[in-house]
């Protein structure tokens, strides 16, 4: 690749009032480096412009682009300031997604009344001055704050030196043509072909080499060159890499899928999908017994995009959460915000396409204090970001994916622990709704909005972005390590506007219209992932790809069908309503192409060629049986190991001064407020919120949170969230089990019950290639099945990432192996008949009565407490889900029935933290007796922060007593104490008696995070 | 009685079309929610409507400015047609990326820049990005889609959304009482103990009038405080309705804008 260096025009645009950004930069910078003498920081925004413009043209399109209120332009300067010291200019490298730039075309092209041709473009970039009496060197460490070098290029000038236009122009001088890749060769060669690539040049990174890792097992391999020795050929590069992404760990979920141990049909089969399996069966036959029940709401689990849950008897909802850590750790921006609209495109993606109504975002980051300076490279060339970088950037991604959207995001979590320092772990969830029954003009009947199927004869279509060389290999790259070998080429950054378009044509317009028979998002693998999948739905396809419409020019017909570019999905629409649908799109400026057409031949055929290439006949670059492309793939036998737990000493500190423990364990960054994060998140938009993410007086953030879909009904949606990584530590079976138990006991507090509550899984595991990680896989999934079998909560969707590791070296050159926790997050989403009923965390009045619900056990182990002190302790909390099924009942009879007037899960942080959030969040103080409660821990530590599960922290005024006392009849139920105007939080405990101030408890809550 | 007709824009990232279309059917209006592109190509079905708004969102990504390129796009396309409009006794609001639209298209004066919140307990409070959070706004003035109103409480979210204008220009709007809303303490920003200018904005401004109070631009959000339980504290006002025995209300206060609206045609 070339950047192509040239004099072209450029719009320089600066503010002329006082300019927040640029102060808040000013700010940011004189906070990192304290010793700065920098007095001032200016910033000019560049539009370097590409394209055959006239002077009059150039000028018109720079007035157009700035408010003369507020702002000046130039189109012969970069509008430096006086007396500046250095400039730099950041921009982004060739290829990178540059929404801005796009914008700003589209103003001039509006401008000048004409479209921009092929290969014209304009590029944006920022300008920073810098005044003040600093060094060159002091700049370079500012730029090394301000900019990623993966996805942007930075330069500095002195003071008086010439800015030269740069465009960042991609060109590629790869040919553009399918090679076929020789497979007789040795066992060894055949590895290498699967670690490193094919040969070939890889991306716009390498001139020369091979392309990247194809993450298949020398087995896997062998199958492939016995089915081409059939074929009497080798396969083209096309079809390896297409065979690859395939049957890639991200893509199959092989570990998931394959015998492992005794569990021949896989754990997937017999844990997950097996709970689901028995829990409808059960509900059901409850359902046929008594029609008051619920009885089986599951509509479409574990085949869609999405899975989807009746909502009433016009609506589905649906669920997915996805994670997208790899490239979150290369770049966190990018990284996060393409995992919060790749989610966003598996609600519109489900059946025929839901409305996304709801975000949900989960942070596993190290703590952003933690300084350990790691590298991809033992040259240490590549540094990986710091942990508060990391931190900044995923927060970022989903303030911008998901407001820009117009997605409300009313619930998520940061949970911190180092060995989440190589990888973070980002999630994001997208609830949908969907009307169960899409009315169709051209049929007598609705048709059922969750069945699709695409037809031999339908055309597939394309529409959304275009495609360049995003995220090649973004697939088989989740499914490994991060390392050295990584590419660059793997981090996409998502456009939600281009998104945005998309959504309002297709949910607005073309779903009701019934102009297309199937629908599925371009998520991992790109075309090879979309349209292989939907022809399994018409019995195969015919795909010509020189017709994709691409971002630059030059890619090869690999590189088109791999490509995870995003912002688009793939349609199947039926010939006669092509023209139909494609003037939707026009209209809401939204590209659609026609590529090709399914068939049912039994074939992927996908051609290259013609007059638009370089290569000028048309031939076949890929021609499998849909059997070998999604059945081929070998079976592999896993055996596991149990690990051996070294037997931790219990370590007891007398004396502990308890007041500190709990406004320390309080200022923690897992436990404490992260309301900068909720307050940047628009959870207000669609008018659908009905509890929100900060609740209080004192603003506290909730664990579940209640939406309202739709304008004329008063259901709800209760979502909710439960993890506990920590627990992996001892035993993956607790980890598993509290995550559930958290997510289902934070659904109740906000008012759900068990009979209408689903809930979804996501693993994050690491080194998954050893056995003994795997025992600790199988374990968990036991648990899953067991508890949400015990619970009636059945799975309806999941999604795995298996290899959360980094390997690189530390700042001595030492190999370095950081391995994530053993991390699971269940998200729970249920429905409740009116949100008028839901519930909240904070404490309401003073005189109402404090309970507890569930027993304390001694169970500190891998607690925050614990983690605090740098405890070791050897055990961590026991689910017993069958007593904690009646009291939950109980809780939500009891709110139904309006009986409660604060509920909140007791959770990370124990009892202690528990009536500090309530208290805190209703600025109201609390009086508790702890001296007497159920359960086995008798040390006043272990009562205040053991993590027990099962136990909820409730308040009741006191007209409610009696009958609130009968609704919890056989459930473990403690008076504890009282809300009491007092500003303090006093807690009797078996030896001595704590009060914190409520001052104190709230400061400590808000301290960390509080500068972000 | 006739109905008003409503015609809400849409289209390159606007995202709040269908709860203000719900908000105006609450009320009694007739609504459609149209693409940008489907009115320029047919701008003659302004000629039914009553009343225009241009709802919030981050158009074109709120990319080289808030509203900016959509505004451009109105003014250049749609500048004249909606002049027209505006020559009959009709309505137009412009609610968040609306105003920051309408302001760029030079329908109503002034600029809204990046949040930029005053210093509160000696440091800088807020810090100028993105900001949702309910605010209370004081009516100033009588425009028809403020009547009756002296408070009211509703949320904001928006990233640029300080009103900034020229001294003159300033000056000019409340000579002529066009200053419309402003942030003031009041329920909320007492009861969850925030600041009551969330973003910097000149004088507190909130939202301004054009067209003899016709043509509102305001950067909170009415239509997301209709119903009661939209409100930040509900659950906290549900207790006392339970304890004092009464039912809970059903609507919130952002409501009676749409129903000003309504009633200046009824």
């Amino acid at each position: 690749m070339l950047v192509w260096w040239g004099m072209t025009a450029r719009i320089a645009i600066s503010s002329k009032v006082e300019d927040a950004r640029a102060q808040k930069l000013l700010r940011t910078l004189k906070s990192l480096f304290p010793e700065t003498r920098l007095s001032a920081v200016a910033t000019t925004a560049a539009y370097t412009v590409d394209a055959k413009l006239d002077q009059g043209e150039l000028q018109r399109a720079a007035e157009r682009l700035t408010n003369p209120i507020t702002e000046r332009f130039s189109t012969d300067s970069v509008l430096a300031p006086k007396n500046y010291t250095y400039a730099i200019e950041i921009g982004y490298l060739p290829g990178v997604t540059d929404n801005l730039g796009t914008t700003v075309q589209e103003t001039i092209e509006d401008t000048i009344g004409r479209k921009f041709r092929d290969g014209e473009a304009v590029y944006s970039s920022r300008f920073i001055f810098f005044t003040g009496d600093v060094s060159k060197s002091e700049v370079e460490q500012f730029v090394r704050e301000l900019h990623n070098p993966l996805v942007e290029r930075a330069s500095i000038s002195e003071a008086g030196r010439k800015f030269p236009v740069v465009v960042p122009k991609v060109k590629l001088h790869e040919s553009s043509r399918a090679d076929t890749v020789n497979l007789e060769v040795s066992d060894a060669e055949l590895m290498k072909i699967s670690r490193e690539g094919i040969l070939g040049p890889a991306s716009a990174k390498a001139s020369a080499g091979r392309r990247g890792p194809l993450a298949l097992s020398l087995g896997a391999m062998k199958v492939i060159r016995a089915h081409f020795r059939t074929q009497k050929r080798n396969p083209t590069d096309v079809e390896l890499e297409a065979l690859a992404q395939t049957w890639s760990e991200h893509c199959k979920h092989t570990i998931f899928a394959d015998p492992l141990d005794e569990v021949k049909e896989g754990i997937y089969h017999r844990y997950i999908k097996g709970a689901t399996e028995e829990i409808r069966r059960k509900k059901k036959e409850e359902r046929r017994k008594n029609k008051t029940k619920v009885g089986d709401f599951c509509v479409s689990v574990f085949k869609d995009n999405s899975g989807a849950i009746a909502f009433d008897n016009k609506y589905l909802i649906t669920h997915k959460v996805e994670t997208h850590n790899a490239p979150s750790a290369l770049d966190p921006f990018g990284g996060s915000v393409t995992a919060i609209v790749g989610v966003n495109r598996d609600a519109l993606g489900f059946g025929l396409g839901a409305k996304p109504i709801a975000n949900t975002y989960g942070f596993c980051v190290a703590d952003p204090h933690d300084a350990r300076e790691l590298y991809r490279d033992r040259e240490k060339n590549q540094p990986l970001l710091p942990a508060r970088r990391i931190l900044e950037g995923v927060v970022q991604g989903i303030n911008e994916g998901g407001n820009q959207s117009g997605i409300p995001t009313p619930l998520g979590f940061v949970a911190v622990d180092p060995s989440y320092r190589g990888k973070p772990l980002v999630f994001g969830g997208t609830v949908g709704l969907i009307p169960r029954r899409i009315p169709r003009s051209d049929l007598k009947s609705a048709q059922r909005s969750d069945l699709k199927r695409a037809k031999a004869g339908d055309y597939i279509v394309m529409i959304g972005g275009r495609v360049g060389l995003d995220g090649i290999h973004g697939a088989t790259f989740s499914s490994e390590a991060l390392s050295k070998g990584s590419p660059a080429t793997a981090v996409q950054i998502g456009d939600p506007i281009t998104q945005k378009k998309l959504s309002d044509a297709l949910i607005r317009e073309a779903r009701d219209a019934g102009l297309y028979s199937s629908i599925t998002d371009n998520g991992a693998g790109g075309l090879s992932g979309a349209v292989g999948e939907m022809s399994r739905e018409s019995g195969g396809c015919i795909v010509d790809l020189e017709k994709v419409p691409l971002k630059y020019a030059g890619l090869s017909p690999w590189q088109i069908w791999l490509s995870e570019s995003q912002e688009r999905m793939t349609l199947a629409v039926p010939k006669r309503k092509w023209a139909a649908f494609k003037k939707i799109m026009d209209r809401h400026d939204v590209e659609a192409t026609r590529i090709g057409e399914f068939t049912n031949t039994d074939r992927v055929v996908v051609r290259y060629g013609g007059p638009s290439t370089s290569l000028g006949v048309k031939k076949t670059v890929m021609d499998l049986t849909l059997d070998f492309l999604h059945e081929g793939r070998p079976v592999q036998i896993q055996r596991s190991k149990k690990k051996e737990v070294g037997r931790k000493n219990k370590e007891e500190k007398k004396n502990m001064d308890l007041k500190k423990a709990i406004l320390d364990v309080l200022s923690r960054p897992s436990i404490g407020s992260i309301s900068f994060i909720s307050q940047q998140y628009d959870h207000e938009v669609q008018g659908n919120s009905a509890t929100k993410p900060l609740q209080g007086k004192g603003r506290v953030n909730a664990d579940a949170a209640v939406i309202k879909p739709l304008f004329d009904s008063e259901r709800g949606i209760v979502l909710a969230q439960g993890y506990a990584p920590w627990y992996s530590e001892i035993d993956t079976y607790a980890m598993a089990s509290a995550a559930i138990d958290t997510a289902v006991r934070n659904a109740i507090c906000a008012g759900a019950s068990r009979d209408y509550l689903a809930i979804l899984d996501n693993f994050c595991w690491s080194s998954s290639e050893k056995p003994e990680r795997l025992y600790e896989l199988k374990q968990a999934a036991k648990a899953c099945y067991d508890v949400a079998t015990a619970y009636g909560t059945p799975f309806i969707s999941g999604k795995d990432s298996m290899f959360n590791d980094f390997r690189g070296f530390d700042a001595k050159g030492k190999p370095v192996h950081i391995a994530a926790l053993p991390t699971i997050l269940i998200s729970a989403i249920g429905v409740i008949p009116d949100v008028a009923k839901a519930m909240t965390i904070d404490f309401k009045r003073v005189g109402d009565l404090v309970y507890l619900i569930g027993e304390t056990n001694d169970e500190l182990g891998c607690s925050e407490y614990a983690k605090w002190q740098g405890l070791t302790l050897p055990q961590v909390p026991v689910v017993d889900a069958k007593k904690n099924a009646k009291a939950y009942d109980a809780v939500s009879h009891a709110i139904q029935k309006g009986l409660i007037a604060s509920a909140l899960g007791v959770g990370r942080g124990g009892l202690a933290v528990a009536l500090a959030k309530s208290s805190i969040a209703g600025q109201l103080g609390a009086d508790v007796d702890l001296t007497n409660i159920p359960g086995k821990a008798r040390r006043a530590d272990s009562i205040l922060f053991s993590e027990s599960q099962g136990r909820i922290l409730l308040s009741v005024r006191r007209s409610a007593q009696n009958e609130f006392e009968k609704a919890c009849q056989g459930v473990t139920l403690t008076l504890i104490g009282e809300v009491v105007q007092a500003w303090s939080v006093s807690i009797e405990l078996p030896k001595e008696k704590v009060e914190i101030p409520l001052p104190a408890l709230t400061e400590n809550y808000r301290s960390f995070f509080k500068l972000w | 009685m006739v109905k008003p007709h409503v015609i809400i824009f849409s289209g390159y990232g606007l995202n709040t079309e269908d709860e203000t279309k719900a908000a105006f059917e609450q009320v009694g209006a007739t609504a459609d929610i149209v693409h940008l592109n489907d009115v320029i190509a047919k701008p003659s079905i302004l000629k039914k409507a009553q009343i225009i708004v241009f709802g919030g969102g981050f158009a074109y990504g709120d990319h080289t400015g808030a509203g900016k390129a959509y505004g451009n796009k109105v003014r250049h396309h749609l500048g004249k047609e909606i002049e027209k409009f505006l020559a009959r006794d009709t309505l137009m609001a412009g609610i968040c990326n609306g105003f920051q639209i309408l302001t760029s298209a030079g329908f109503l004066p002034g600029a809204l820049v990046a949040n930029d919140p005053p210093p509160q307990d000696g440091v800088r409070a807020g810090i100028a990005r993105y900001n949702a959070r309910w605010v209370d706004l004081e009516v100033q003035n009588d425009s028809p889609w403020l009547k009756g109103i002296k408070m009211l409480s509703v949320p904001i979210a928006h990233g640029e959304g300080k009103y900034f204008a020229q001294p003159e220009t300033l000056a000019q709007l409340k000579k002529d009482g066009a200053v419309a809303l402003k942030y003031v303490e009041g329920e909320t920003a007492k009861h969850f103990d925030m600041p009551a200018n969330p973003n910097g904005s000149l004088e507190g401004i909130a939202g301004i009038t054009g067209y003899g109070g016709r043509v509102l631009g305001l950067m909170p959000h009415p239509e997301r405080a209709v119903r009661f339980t939209q409100l930040p504290h509900w659950t906290l006002l549900r207790e006392e309705y339970v304890r004092d025995d009464r039912p809970m209300p059903k609507e919130s206060p952002g409501l009676q804008l749409f129903r000003n609206a309504v009633r200046y045609f009824t």
